[in-house]
């Protein structure tokens, strides 16, 4: 039965002279070049794709593109494997293997029936009702038996091996929808000079042109479309994009638009991205989206087999496949008999059930013509088939058209049903427009704009042909001509399509009589007429709460075929208008996105920049463990052989303590600040005072936020009467930029200062120990070293090799230490030069690790300390606090919080046993035998193991900490089960006197 | 995502830009008395006005020129943007 339910003609868009093998559950089929999976397993007979998500009902088409509810399968396997795709969209490629979701063992025989034979026991707001009680039950039973049995396809656990770019385009006019409205407006536009983008979600541009009999001009529609097309691509103005959505509309004309790049393709190069997001700032929008045919709701509507009858029409058309050999078409209006004409083209007769009294309508007509009765006045009441529809029950409707007065079975193996067509407004929506309810159509309007926006065509309500044309081609030149000026309309050539009459208020069928059947309005969600009543029955009035108790529009499809059909039954059990029921709201995305396409190159490594010192190269090739330290890459330890980290950072600072030890510091942040009024700004911007640092000194400096918590810290060294040199931590870096642009621009305007961040001009090297200053001498002969030629905070420019060199004296490990400053293009060689001329000094390179470990006994404060809720005596800098100038965040710190005589103080702690480490982050309590909830006094904010004294020390930041010192405390970490009685001794635990600094 | 015109460097997107609250605050005076109401109120006390608001915006990622917004907070509608020295024609 191999393309068995191919037609005949060749009028469509597949190549028939290529073959294309796929998979589908395990069998081999195949199908051709410009198939999608969805027309190929058509032409196979294959109409069970998968099981429905509560019922686990048989499903298989319902429609030919984006609207589909139904036909998701899982896509590809392993690392490649994709849930949830819709069949309707995927283009046939060699080798593709796709199968069923939530059915177990098989689509043909699911387990998970059982809940449709069980169906009255999940009414709406089943889970609601039923998990309720015992509350202890729903994390450990109900919650995991739904999650496994809810859900469709199976998310991969591999990642994602595919590779997805993101692209930022600009135009005058982006045409949403390539349909007549959307070809005209975007031909109107570009003729008159303006940057149009056009997007068709299709592999083919043309939409409604490619299965309607209508003439534009001389020639068909598909040709005019194709010509239209031809014409756009010669244009240098125009980008065509096929194979792409907009699926989101945001602020400011932002649209995200989906492209399928690759998919299509057998075997694509690795550079070629599989999708590409496109990021469109449009001038002007012009959503020219179409419309969506509406199912009807009636007895078992949703057999495999059952289709909309412009789905029906475009597989013939488009895809040369039939849908069945035996169709019944029916409709509430005459578009589908377009439809039941095709199948007689293909020597088809279709039985046509109208549920009204009669039409004139010119297809209507052309059907009867043929010989062909239609059954007016009736709908079909149900359906039988298990996995396939084989018959329906058509009855003829009473006068009320509330019931069935007769009804007769008759075979079939496909129902065409119309109920009339919905405007794609969603995202004319997610823009912000305002609908409007349309009483001729029976549907939401575009109406008031927010954005600017403008819907187009069968999008905007306008169903005709000839009307379609002309708003297109009147928007695109009026749009267009906001741009450029050109004055050059495009005139609407003259078009010719059959008459259509009224389509028939009727949505819902009547049961048939002695059967209470599910008729659907959601399929996705499985979600009937019965379960919008039970709502209704049970007070439910806003659409959005009948909307979220009955899941009605929920699912991944946004409820399009489904929300109308909802709003029309909800009003008319309320006996309201529909507008007086409301809709609910539209969101992106329109249709579903992958997250790698959102994700695009930001992965992995190009998740962030990654920053490197110059001396990188040189900490790699000593076996530096980096660790990222914001963006930069720091070196964290340097092992020897087999050493672990603890040995290691160990060493590194002993050898700091003991002999001298090198560290790349070039990641502190460094701003240049000049200006005649520098020193005044600084003694805004710090606690200490500034105005009389003398030319050639550095300082050190604490700045606050305005809320008087610790912001950052730094030296800052004067370079000459008006500029300065600040440094500021790693971390903080940008935000201290930002923070002085902001006092500068904003709050001081009058202050003459300039700043500009100058971090990744300089490359820092600390030289620190005992030997800094012999090791300095040597390599910089002409300079004085010595205390009096250059003190602690001093700084001295000299030169090495001829680069020129900037030497501070400041140490951040206690030790006497330097600092050497070179352009940053030098900062290799000269740590290098350093290296080299230090071996006879037992210099050793240390790590951010080291570094900590070196500050943290000292009791030096870093990030740890100053985390954003302290102020400076919570860590020791009140003597940085100057009480005869103001400053940021002044007037905070004498608020009475601040001012408490116990408030929390930094203190320094050391286990009883001086042994045991205590973890960062631990509490500090002062009875560990006392009943919780314990009060809690503070808690550890650095660890390190004191390789001055050789034991385990930590800081800590505790309520009343200066009178705790000699006392014995806890430091307890309740998530590792561990009480550590602690001492309290003065984090100044090395060299309290700070003599070895100014050594 | 935002448009928004930066006084100095043209229209940019929102991703070159960030926030700064609200522009109408002003500093109190270096040096001056002030009670604990009144500084809070310049701290912590913000208007959080469903419409009309005059906001700080800074262009980091481009000229570093902190400048005025006056945008919608419900629509985000920009209505205009101006230097610190100057005022909004709308």
């Amino acid at each position: 039965m191999s393309n068995s339910f191919r037609t005949t003609n060749s009028t469509g868009l597949i190549n028939k002279d290529k073959k294309i093998n796929f998979t589908f559950n395990g069998t081999i089929y195949h199908g051709y070049e410009g198939d999608t999976l969805a027309s190929a397993l058509i032409a196979n007979g294959v109409h069970l794709v998968g099981r429905s998500f509560k019922y686990h009902r048989p499903r298989g088409f319902l429609g030919v593109g984006v609207e589909e509810p139904n036909a998701m399968v899982q896509l590809h396997d392993g690392n490649k494997s994709e849930p949830n795709i819709i069949a309707t969209e995927v283009e046939l490629v060699e080798g593709l293997k796709a199968k069923s979701q939530n059915c177990w063992p098989s689509v043909q025989f699911d387990i998970g029936e059982i809940n449709n034979v069980l169906n009255r026991f999940f009414p709406a707001g089943f889970y609601y009702k039923t998990f309720m009680w015992p509350k202890s039950f729903w994390m450990k039973i109900y919650e995991p038996f739904i999650r496994k049995a809810a859900g469709m396809g199976k998310a991969p656990l591999l990642p994602d091996p595919d590779r997805y770019e993101h692209n930022y385009e600009h135009c005058d006019v982006l045409v949403v929808g390539s349909g007549p409205s959307g070809l005209a407006s975007a031909l109107a536009a570009a003729k008159n000079g303006a940057r149009v983008i056009l997007a068709e979600d299709k592999p083919n541009f043309g939409g409604s042109l490619l299965t309607d009999e209508v003439t534009i001009g001389n020639m068909s529609g598909k040709e005019w479309a194709s010509d239209t097309i031809s014409q756009l691509k010669s244009m240098p103005n125009v980008i065509l994009k096929k194979r792409s959505q907009v699926f989101g509309y945001y602020d400011h004309n932002m649209t995200v638009m989906i492209e399928r790049v690759s998919d299509h393709i057998e075997n694509p190069s690795k550079y070629t991205p599989r999708q590409r997001l496109h990021y469109i700032r449009a001038g002007e929008v012009i959503v020219s989206t179409g419309s969506i045919e509406r199912p009807i709701s009636f007895g078992n509507n949703d057999r495999p087999g059952i289709v909309l009858a412009s789905a029906a029409k475009e597989y013939m058309k488009v895809y040369e496949t039939l849908v069945g050999k035996k169709p019944i078409i029916f409709t509430n209006n005459d578009t589908a008999y377009s439809t039941a004409l095709e199948f007689i083209k293909n020597d088809i007769e279709p039985i046509i059930v109208d549920t009204r009294d009669s039409s004139n309508g010119e297809l209507v007509k052309e059907v009867q013509q043929k010989g062909i009765s239609i059954k007016f006045n009736s709908g079909i009441a149900d359906t039988k088939g298990h996995l396939k529809i084989n018959s329906a029950i058509i009855g003829k409707l009473d006068s009320s058209k509330e019931s069935f007065i007769s009804e007769e079975t008759v075979e079939c193996d496909c129902i065409c049903m119309s109920g009339g067509w919905t405007p794609t407004v969603h995202l004319s929506s997610q823009a912000g427009n305002k609908l409007k309810f349309n009483d001729d159509i029976d549907a939401f309007v575009p109406d008031k704009k927010r954005q600017k926006e403008t819907a187009i065509g069968a999008a905007n309500g306008s169903f005709t042909l000839n009307q379609s044309l002309a708003e297109g081609f009147q928007v695109g030149f009026d749009l267009s001509n906001k741009f450029t000026d050109q004055n050059n309309p495009t005139n609407s050539p003259n078009s010719n399509e059959p008459s259509y009459e009224k389509h028939e208020k009727l949505w819902c069928m009547p049961l048939p009589s002695g059967k209470k059947p599910k008729r659907f309005i959601d399929f996705q969600n499985d979600v009937a007429v019965s379960d919008v009543e039970l709502a209704i029955r049970e007070g439910f009035r806003s659409i959005e709460h009948v909307k979220r108790y009955t899941t009605l529009g929920m699912a991944g499809d946004q409820g399009k075929t489904s929300n109308l059909n909802g709003l029309q039954y909800v009003s008319k059990i309320e006996k309201k208008i529909v507008p007086e029921v409301g809709h609910t709201t539209f969101r992106p995305p329109y249709t579903p996105v992958t997250i790698g396409a959102i994700v695009g190159r930001e992965v992995g490594n190009h998740y962030l920049p990654t920053r490197k010192s110059p001396i990188h190269t040189w900490h790699e090739e000593n076996n530096a463990v980096f660790v990222a330290a914001g963006l930069w890459q720091r070196p964290r330890y340097y092992p020897r052989g087999s050493e672990d980290m603890n040995s290691a950072v160990n060493r590194e600072a002993a050898n700091v303590r003991k002999n001298v030890g090198i560290c790349d510091v070039t990641t502190l942040g460094k701003i240049d600040i000049k200006g005649p009024d520098a020193p005044e700004f600084l003694n805004r911007v710090y606690t200490n005072a500034w105005l009389k640092l003398p030319v050639g000194k550095a300082r050190y400096g604490v700045m606050l936020r305005e809320d008087g918590m610790v912001f950052d810290d730094g030296t800052t060294s004067r370079l000459s009467e008006n500029h300065f040199h600040m440094t500021t931590t790693t971390a903080q870096a940008a935000n201290v930029l930002s923070h002085l642009e902001y006092y500068l621009q904003v709050v001081w305007p009058d202050l003459d200062v300039n700043v500009l961040s100058t971090t990744e001009q300089w490359s820092g090297i600390a030289v620190a120990g005992p030997k800094s200053r012999d090791l300095l001498s040597k390599l910089f002969p002409d300079v004085d070293m010595s205390n009096e030629g250059l003190p602690f905070m001093g700084l001295v420019d000299s030169s090495i090799d001829g680069i020129k060199a900037r030497i501070y004296r400041i140490s951040f490990s206690g030790e006497l230490a330097y600092e050497v400053n070179v352009e940053s293009n030098y900062g290799l060689y000269i740590w290098k030069k350093i290296m080299e001329e230090g071996q006879s000094f037992d210099i050793q390179p240390y790590g951010t690790e080291a570094l900590s470990t070196l500050r943290i006994e000292m009791g030096h404060v870093a990030g740890a300390e100053l985390d954003g809720r302290t102020i400076p005596f919570d860590v020791g800098l009140n003597s940085m606090v100057s009480q005869k100038k103001d400053f940021i965040g002044k007037r905070s710190l004498s608020k009475d919080a601040f001012t408490e005589s116990d408030r929390q103080t930094i203190v320094g702690l050391v286990p009883l046993d001086k042994k045991t480490k205590i973890p960062e982050g631990s509490h500090i309590i002062e009875d560990n035998s006392a009943v919780a909830p314990i009060p809690k006094l503070g808690h550890v904010s650095s660890s390190c193991w004191s390789v001055e004294y050789n034991n385990p020390f930590s800081i800590a930041i505790i309520k009343d900490g200066k009178n705790k010192i000699g006392k014995n405390l806890y430091a307890v970490s309740p998530l590792k089960d561990i009480s550590i009685p602690v001492e309290v001794v003065s984090s100044h635990y090395v060299d309290p006197e700070g003599t070895r600094v100014r050594s | 995502m935002l448009e928004i015109k930066c006084p100095y460097c043209g229209k940019r997107s929102q991703n070159e830009f960030s926030y700064g609250g609200d522009a109408t605050i002003k500093r109190p005076q270096l040096g001056d008395e002030i009670s604990t109401e009144d500084w809070d109120n310049f701290v912590y006390y913000r208007d959080n006005p469903r419409g009309k608001h005059s906001e700080l915006w800074h262009h980091v990622s481009g000229c570093r020129q902190w400048f005025k917004v006056s945008r919608d907070t419900a629509t985000h509608e920009i209505f205009d943007t101006c230097k610190m020295n100057e005022d909004f024609n709308v």
